[in-house]
């Protein structure tokens, strides 16, 4: 019972995080955009006169869309129509249940991992969550019954299966490094050294599969530089006939996508919720000496320094969204297909050679 | 096995809640001109999609061959580090077989976008 309920309890404390850091990165989004474009930005939701930096605008945005009427159009299929935002939605959520946010807590007898699914296949459950997510764009594509709508989701599916096969091709050399497919042992493995004193995480042992990754995972997210399905200047996108929270739900898909994206980078190349240089009991210098810690200060540690790594590639795919212009579709699945799917090939076959030789 | 029971469980309530939440609390005021196709303002000019053409079934064909040559590269990748040089001679036949595949369909144009 007592074993359920901790369950329960790590589901709620996840979602927690994960539902709050979406509707800030709503907010950082504009805050950022705006200080790109030399606007102040969303400034003015406040709580009895207090507004610190519109910091209130995510709350008011979501009370705004959750009393919008419930619309479905004449024309469309529609109980796909209403189907298409949950499994947009859902499939996108329960990835994070298998990201390590720490390593374990001992509470008296009792030790509790930081994650909540510690599968075997921890990492082929994410890429398969992360593809079943696409059913959602088709459907809504499809029951809408309007083609713009058809446009959009046909692009976005040509663009999200074209970029899985780069997406998986890509963590085979990781895996190859680390070989385990259970995401709380591959972060393990990254926190031994590489010659006494470079952390070994994935980036410097797969420094073109770091790459690559990125820019699979970027067109994953299905934002500019890669919003051909969304494409708001031409064809709004497969979200068109849809309004109130049930648009609310694609777009916290997007950013859930970004915070997912980040958690699979910080995981697999960034050492997950290792910190250089420290073990369970705390810091051992390369340099000789060692500052030990407490095992609580040692759990804080990590899980901040997760947080940090998870924010800051936030912050660094809101930049890149709004730096770079989109891409043509046709430059789009010629960087797919003509150059991330050789380069990630190159790099299996680059990693077995160095491996055979060291 | 309880706890991927309960992800989906708590996730999926918490998806179906959302869905709903308009219906039950937005007002429900409607008429037909509302419930209308979207087509830039103007009045919709025929119900349903036409067909168009769009290369589609070639991406979607392609990306299942390679998508899963992918998948068989997993397996290898887990026990590569205990095989050694053995896995390194498998992989080259393996790799030389897709690689050969995806030159054939590079040069029969199936990457051609217009």
């Amino acid at each position: 019972m007592i074993e359920i309920l901790i369950v329960f309890i790590k589901i709620v404390c996840a979602l927690v995080w994960f539902l709050l850091l979406t509707l800030y990165l709503t907010w950082l989004e504009r805050k950022e955009s705006a200080v790109i474009q030399d606007r102040i930005g969303a400034n003015r939701a406040s709580i009895f006169g207090i507004r610190i930096l519109g910091l209130f605008q995510p709350f008011a945005d979501a009370i705004k869309m959750i009393f919008k009427e419930d619309f479905v159009p004449a024309f469309s299929r529609k109980f796909l129509h209403t189907l298409a935002p949950f499994i947009s939605f859902f499939f996108v959520a329960i990835t994070i249940s298998a990201i390590p946010f720490g390593d374990s807590i001992r509470i008296g007898e009792r030790t509790i991992s930081l994650q909540i699914l510690d599968f075997n296949v921890g990492l082929l459950f994410i890429l398969a969550m992360l593809s079943l997510g696409i059913y959602g764009i088709i459907l809504s594509g499809w029951a809408s019954n309007n083609r713009y709508t058809l446009i959009g989701g046909l692009r976005g599916t040509a663009q999200l299966i074209s970029y899985e096969v780069a997406l998986g091709l890509s963590l085979i050399g990781l895996i190859m490094v680390f070989p385990s497919l259970k995401l709380s042992a591959i972060v393990h493995y990254q926190g031994e050294l590489i010659f006494g004193f470079l952390p070994k995480w994935g980036i410097f042992l797969q420094p073109l599969g770091f790459l690559v990754f990125l820019f699979a995972a970027l067109a994953e997210t299905k934002r500019a530089p890669f919003d051909l399905p969304e494409a708001e200047s031409e064809i709004i996108g497969f979200f068109a006939e849809y309004g109130g929270l049930k648009w609310g739900l694609f777009m916290m898909t997007d950013f859930m996508e970004i915070i997912v994206v980040s958690t699979l980078l910080t995981t697999l190349f960034f050492g997950g919720w290792q910190v250089p240089w420290m073990a369970a009991d705390g810091f051992h210098w390369p340099w000789g000496g060692e500052w030990l810690l407490s095992h609580w200060l040692v759990v804080v540690f990590q899980v901040a320094a997760f947080n940090i790594k998870v924010f800051f590639f936030c912050w660094l795919q809101i930049l890149i969204r709004w730096t770079y212009p989109r891409f043509r579709y046709d430059q789009l699945m010629d960087m797919g297909w003509k150059l991330l799917i050789p380069l990630s090939l190159v790099n299996i076959v680059g990693t077995g050679i160095v491996m055979s030789i060291l | 096995m309880i706890e991927l029971f309960l992800v989906f469980l708590v996730f999926g309530f918490l998806g179906a809640v959302l869905i709903f939440m308009n219906k039950f609390l937005g007002p429900t005021k409607t008429n037909p001109a509302k419930e209308s196709p979207f087509e830039c303002g103007s009045p919709y000019l025929q119900e349903g999609i036409n067909p168009f053409p769009i290369k589609f079934y070639l991406v979607a064909f392609l990306f299942l061959l390679f998508d899963i040559e992918v998948v068989f590269f997993f397996p290898w990748a887990l026990v590569f580090k205990e095989m050694g040089t053995t896995a390194l001679v498998i992989m080259f036949a393996y790799m030389i077989v897709i690689v050969m595949g995806f030159i054939y369909a590079w040069k029969k144009g199936a990457f051609q976008w217009e």
